[in-house]
C-alpha cells in the first residue's frame, strides 16, 4: 500500500490566494483513515478556507487535494460523497427532520424502505428518535445540531468535516456535545477533519491537531505532543499558559541542552535526540515552561530543605508571588523572578500561597522545552 | 373646541374621503339600474355587469389582457428568479452594470421606453405584434419581481445550498430542493406584482398593441371616448376586484404555505 491509500485525505503542495492576498500558505497535509484531525488556530488563520478546498466549497489556487488516493480538485462537491456540518446548522427549514436526514439518500441509490431504516438509525445514534415529525424550527439549538449531524453521517460520507459545529452551543451543552460527538466519531470509525479555535476542544477530541497560525500549519501532532512539545513559540502561547523566556545554548547533546537565561540562571532541558543538531553552542533560543510546571514552595520552610529533597533533573530559582487568582482546586500566581514575569499554575493543598510570599520555584529539565528563535 | 388630534383624525378622513369616494362612486354606480350612470341610483341591479358579459368587444378585451397579464407573469417571474440568482450568487465581470440595467425600466419614463421599443422594432423592419406587447410588459415587469425576490434571496443563506450540494444534490436539483421552497414566498409575490402591473398598464399597451387588439384599459378608454356609459363602471368594479383581491389572495396563501411548513 502506498501512503497515499492509507490517507483518507491528502493535501499536497496546497495554496489558497484570494488576489494578492494568499489565505493558506503551501499546505502538505495527510488525515488518517478513521482518524479524528482538529484543525485548530486564531480567528482568520485558513481553517474555514482549508476546510472548504477539501469539501470542494472553495477552489485551490495551487495544489493537489486527493480523497481515498483520488485527485478530487475538479470534481465537484456533490460528487465528493462528504459530510459536512455547519456552524449554523444550516437544517433546512422548509422540510421535516425526517426529510431533513433523508436528503442526501434521495441522491444514493437507496429504496424507500431502507432510507427510512437508516434515517432511524441515525436519529437513534443522535438519540432523538422522536423527533421524525417536527421542523427544524420546532428544535433546540442543540438538537439542531444533532439533526445536522444525522443528516451529514446518514451517506456515510468518506469523510466527515465540520466547521465549529460547536460554537453556537452554551458552554454546558457545548461540553455535552463534545462527548457525544466524539463518542458517534469512534463508534462510526469515520474520518473526520474538526475546524475550531477552541483549544479545549482540540485538545479534548483529536487524534491529531493541526496548529495553524496565519494561513501556516505550525505544528501538526497529538493532542499531547502539540501541548507537551510545542515546536514553536506560537504553539506554546496558543496552548495553555506558558512563560517564555530568552536563552542561550551553552552546550547541547544527546540527553539534552543546558541553556542560560537572563536572571534565572542555567537549566537543564530535554530535548528530542533528533532535535539536537539543530542547536549549536552559544545559539540564542527561547525556553517555553508551561504554567503548571512551575511547582512553587515557600521559601519559609528553608530553602535549603526544600532544595535536598529535589530529583537531580530540578533547578531552581527564587521568586516573589505578586498576584493570586485563586480558582477553588488550583490557584494561578503571577510571580517575578530574576526581573521576569512568570505565571504558575498550582493545585492548593489547604491553603494557597499568598501575595508578597517569597518562594522557591522548581522546573524539571523535561518540562522545558527548547524553541528556535 | 377640538383638539389637534381630532383635526389630524379628521383630515386623515378627508384625505382618504378623496382618494377612495371616486372608486366608491364607480362601484355604487355600477350597481345603478338606471341607464345614465349618475346619482340619485334609482335602484340596484346586476344589469350592467350582464351587460358586458354580452359585450364581445369587451370579453375579448377581457381574455387578451388575463392571457397578456399570465404570460408575462410568467415570463417576468422565471426571467426575474434567474437574474436574481445571477445577481446574489455569481460575482462576473459588469455585474454592476447589469444590475443597474434590470432595474433602469422603472427609472426611465413609461412614454420613453414604449417610443424606444417602438423605434427598436421599426429598425429592425418588424411589424407591431402581440409578442411585442408581451416583450413589452415583460421589460417594464421585471424590475418588480428582481427587486422582491432579490431581497429575500439575500436573506437566504448560501449554507442552505452548500448543505444541499454536499447531501449529493446538483445544482439544478438544489435549486428546486432548497433554493426555490424558500424564495417561494417572493417569487409568487413577484409573479402577482407582473400580472396586476401588465393587467391595468396603459401607456406602453397603447403603444404596443398592434391593430385591432385591445386590452381591457385601452378598451375603457375607447369606450370613454364616446360616451360614459355605466358599463365602464362595471367593468372598473371588476377591475377592481381583480387587482385588489388578487395581491390579497396570494399573501393570504403564502402565509398559510409558510405556517404549514412550520416557517412560523
Ligand atoms: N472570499 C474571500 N475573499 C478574500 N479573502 C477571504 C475570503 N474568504 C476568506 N478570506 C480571508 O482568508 C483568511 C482566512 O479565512 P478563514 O475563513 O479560513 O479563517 P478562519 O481560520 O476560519 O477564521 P475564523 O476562526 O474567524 O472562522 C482571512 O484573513 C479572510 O479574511
Ligand atoms: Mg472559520
Amino acid at each position: 500500500m502506498t501512503e497515499a491509500t492509507t490517507h483518507a485525505v491528502t493535501l499536497q503542495k496546497v495554496v489558497k490566494r484570494y488576489g494578492d492576498f494568499t489565505a493558506v500558505h503551501q499546505t502538505d497535509l495527510g488525515i488518517e483513515d478513521g482518524s479524528f484531525l482538529t484543525l485548530l488556530g486564531p480567528s482568520g488563520c485558513g481553517k474555514t478556507t482549508t476546510l472548504r478546498m477539501i469539501a470542494g466549497l472553495t477552489s485551490i489556487t495551487e495544489g493537489d487535494i486527493l480523497i481515498k488516493g483520488t485527485r478530487v480538485n475538479d470534481l465537484p462537491i456533490h460528487k465528493r460523497n462528504l459530510g459536512i456540518v455547519f456552524q449554523n446548522y444550516a437544517l433546512f427549514p422548509h422540510k421535516t427532520v425526517q426529510e431533513n436526514v433523508a436528503f442526501g439518500l434521495k441522491y444514493r441509490k437507496v429504496s424507500a424502505d431502507e432510507a427510512r431504516r437508516r434515517v432511524g438509525e441515525a436519529l437513534e445514534l443522535v438519540q432523538l428518535p422522536q423527533t421524525a415529525d417536527r421542523f427544524p424550527s420546532q428544535l433546540s439549538g442543540g438538537q439542531q445540531q444533532r439533526i445536522a449531524l444525522a443528516r451529514a453521517i446518514v451517506i456515510q460520507p468518506d469523510v466527515l468535516l465540520l466547521d465549529e459545529p460547536l460554537s453556537a452551543l452554551d458552554a454546558n451543552l457545548r461540553e455535552d456535545m463534545r462527548v457525544e460527538l466524539k463518542r458517534i466519531q469512534h463508534s462510526l470509525g469515520i474520518t473526520t477533519v474538526f475546524v475550531t479555535h477552541d483549544q479545549s476542544e482540540a485538545l479534548a477530541m483529536s487524534d491529531r491537531i493541526v496548529v495553524m497560525s496565519a494561513g501556516h500549519v505550525e505544528q501538526v501532532g497529538s493532542p499531547e505532543e502539540v501541548y507537551n512539545r510545542p515546536s514553536s513559540e506560537f504553539v506554546a502561547r496558543f496552548l495553555g499558559a506558558s512563560n517564555i523566556l530568552e536563552a542561550r545554548i551553552v552546550s547541547a547533546d544527546r540527553t539534552g541542552a543546558k541553556v542560560e537565561t537572563q536572571g534565572l540562571g542555567t537549566f537543564q532541558a530535554a530535548i528530542d535526540q533528533d532535535e539536537t543538531r539543530r542547536f549549536a553552542e552559544g545559539q540564542k533560543v527561547k525556553l517555553s515552561i508551561r504554567a503548571e510546571k512551575l511547582a512553587l514552595t515557600a521559601t519559609g520552610k528553608g530553602a535549603a530543605e526544600v532544595a535536598s529533597g529535589d530529583a537531580p533533573d530540578i533547578a531552581r530559582f527564587d521568586g516573589r508571588v505578586t498576584t493570586v487568582d485563586y480558582q477553588g482546586q488550583v490557584a494561578r500566581y503571577f510571580l517575578e523572578a530574576g526581573g521576569h514575569q512568570l505565571q504558575a499554575i498550582n493545585t492548593i493543598d489547604e491553603h494557597p500561597l499568598s501575595e508578597g510570599e517569597a518562594v522557591s520555584v522548581g522546573v524539571r529539565a523535561r518540562d522545558v522545552v527548547v524553541l528556535p528563535q | 373646541m377640538p383638539s389637534g388630534w381630532s383635526l389630524i383624525r379628521l383630515g386623515t378622513i378627508l384625505v382618504y374621503l378623496f382618494m377612495f369616494a371616486p372608486v366608491a362612486v364607480v362601484v355604487l354606480l355600477s350597481f345603478n339600474s338606471s341607464q345614465f350612470g349618475s346619482f340619485p341610483m334609482e335602484g340596484v341591479s346586476f344589469r350592467w355587469f350582464v351587460e358586458l358579459w354580452n359585450n364581445d368587444a369587451i370579453v375579448r378585451a377581457f381574455q387578451t389582457s388575463l392571457v397578456l397579464g399570465a404570460l408575462t407573469s410568467v415570463i417576468s417571474t422565471t426571467l426575474g428568479v434567474l437574474g436574481s440568482l445571477a445577481m446574489v450568487r455569481y460575482s462576473f465581470p459588469g455585474k454592476n452594470l447589469i444590475a443597474t440595467a434590470l432595474i433602469a425600466p422603472i427609472l426611465v419614463p413609461e412614454v420613453v421606453l414604449a417610443v424606444a421599443l417602438l423605434l427598436f422594432l421599426g429598425a429592425l423592419g418588424q411589424p407591431k405584434s402581440f409578442v411585442l406587447l408581451l416583450a413589452g410588459h415583460v421589460i417594464f415587469t421585471l424590475p418588480f419581481v428582481v427587486l422582491v425576490v432579490q431581497a429575500r434571496l439575500v436573506g437566504v443563506r448560501r449554507e442552505y445550498e452548500e448543505a444541499a450540494m454536499s447531501l449529493g444534490a446538483g445544482p439544478v436539483q438544489t435549486f428546486f430542493q432548497v433554493t426555490l421552497p424558500l424564495i417561494l414566498p417572493a417569487v409568487l409575490a413577484g409573479g402577482l406584482f407582473a400580472f396586476t402591473i401588465s393587467f391595468d398598464d396603459i401607456t406602453g399597451t397603447l403603444f404596443w398593441k398592434p391593430g385591432g387588439v385591445e386590452t381591457v384599459p385601452t378598451q375603457i378608454f375607447a369606450m370613454l371616448r364616446n360616451s360614459i356609459s355605466p358599463e365602464i363602471n362595471a367593468l372598473g368594479t371588476v377591475m377592481i376586484v381583480m387587482t385588489v383581491a388578487l395581491p390579497l389572495l396570494g399573501a393570504a396563501a403564502a402565509r398559510r404555505l409558510s405556517r404549514g411548513r412550520g416557517g412560523g
